[in-house]
């Protein structure tokens, strides 16, 4: 059991979880920042699967949140590498530049 | 008493440094912030007894997935005012998604309650007299051993994806050919001239 309670853990994730949402609306050009805002949306998530593993007394949130990293590490890598490609076909990274795929 | 302490601490830090990754102007210094986000999420995870999560959480953000974003950020060489020119214009629009949604989720916590069957629904109760990891280890490798493979998976295509993206042929850089380079024969290579003395060649 937790010796904190779990009302506290959630908290925390859901002010974290909307920090993450509001950074992606605040920096709408800044692709870089968008991607961070994610990992911060997704560590709230973990905050919870973990909180919630840790009240119950259950590992399978634990097994989650472990998928849910390696889900998170791979969509890093790759959306970096597109970032990458994509500033050496255009020169610029701004979200309102990205409309070639535009009919 | 301590736990409390550590746990609002841990929170405290957890919650500024992500306001920080969001409203610094510099994208470096916001990495470094997530950084500091990510050792104080894996400290709430050690609150919360999730000691391997905690430790996979420092070496595998901390350590590959954050130093990765410094790389990408320090390698575009991007103006980033001119990224944060709009900035002003979409805080309205920010602020009310946020409110509604943190307001949503209060809303969630109000009307929520445990059901008195959940304890009986636990797929993997947690073993009392064996640590954390031990614990997670015996149920990776047994019950979700399919799941687990996946994850190694998912790990290996966006390996492969990763480095199909950035790899770049250039053509106008000279590259060694090993093949070429190990095929070739005396004959094509030199020539033995006799020239006579006096003339040059």
């Amino acid at each position: 059991m937790l010796a904190i309670g779990l009302e506290h853990f959630l908290t925390v994730a859901a002010i974290l979880f909307t920090i993450g949402v509001f950074g992606i609306f605040v920096n709408r050009k800044n692709v870089i920042v968008i991607l961070m805002s994610v990992e911060l949306m997704l560590l709230a998530v973990n905050i919870n699967l973990v909180a919630f593993s840790a009240h119950l007394d259950d590992l399978v949130g634990q097994v989650f949140t472990l998928l849910v990293l390696t889900v998170a590490a791979a969509e890093a890598a790759i959306g970096l590498a597109i970032l990458v490609t994509y500033y050496r076909n255009r020169g610029s990274i701004a979200v309102d530049d990205i409309n070639s795929m535009k009919g | 008493m301590v736990t409390a302490l550590f746990f609002y601490m841990f929170a405290a830090l957890l919650l500024i440094s992500a306001l920080m990754v969001i409203s610094l102007r510099n994208p470096v210094h916001s990495a470094l912030f997530l950084i500091l986000a990510f050792f104080n999420g894996a400290g709430l995870f050690l609150l919360a007894g999730a000691e391997f999560l905690a430790m996979s959480l420092v070496i595998v953000y901390v350590g590959a997935v954050l130093v990765l974003f410094l790389f990408v950020v320090m390698m575009l060489d991007i103006d980033f005012s001119e990224l944060r020119a709009g900035m002003a214009t979409y805080l309205p629009t920010g602020l009310f998604i946020g409110l509604v949604l943190i307001a949503e989720l209060a809303m969630v916590f109000g009307a929520w309650v445990t059901s008195p069957d959940a304890l009986k629904l636990r797929g993997a109760p947690a073993p009392n007299d064996i640590t954390n990891t031990e614990a997670l280890g015996r149920i990776i490798y047994t019950k979700y051993v399919y799941f687990f493979e996946m994850a190694g998976l998912v790990l290996l295509v966006a390996m492969i994806g990763a480095i199909v993206l950035s790899l770049h042929h250039r053509p106008d850089v000279r590259r060694q050919k090993p093949a070429e380079q190990s095929a070739r024969r005396r004959e094509e290579s030199f020539t033995l001239v006799d020239v006579k003395p006096g003339e040059g060649i």
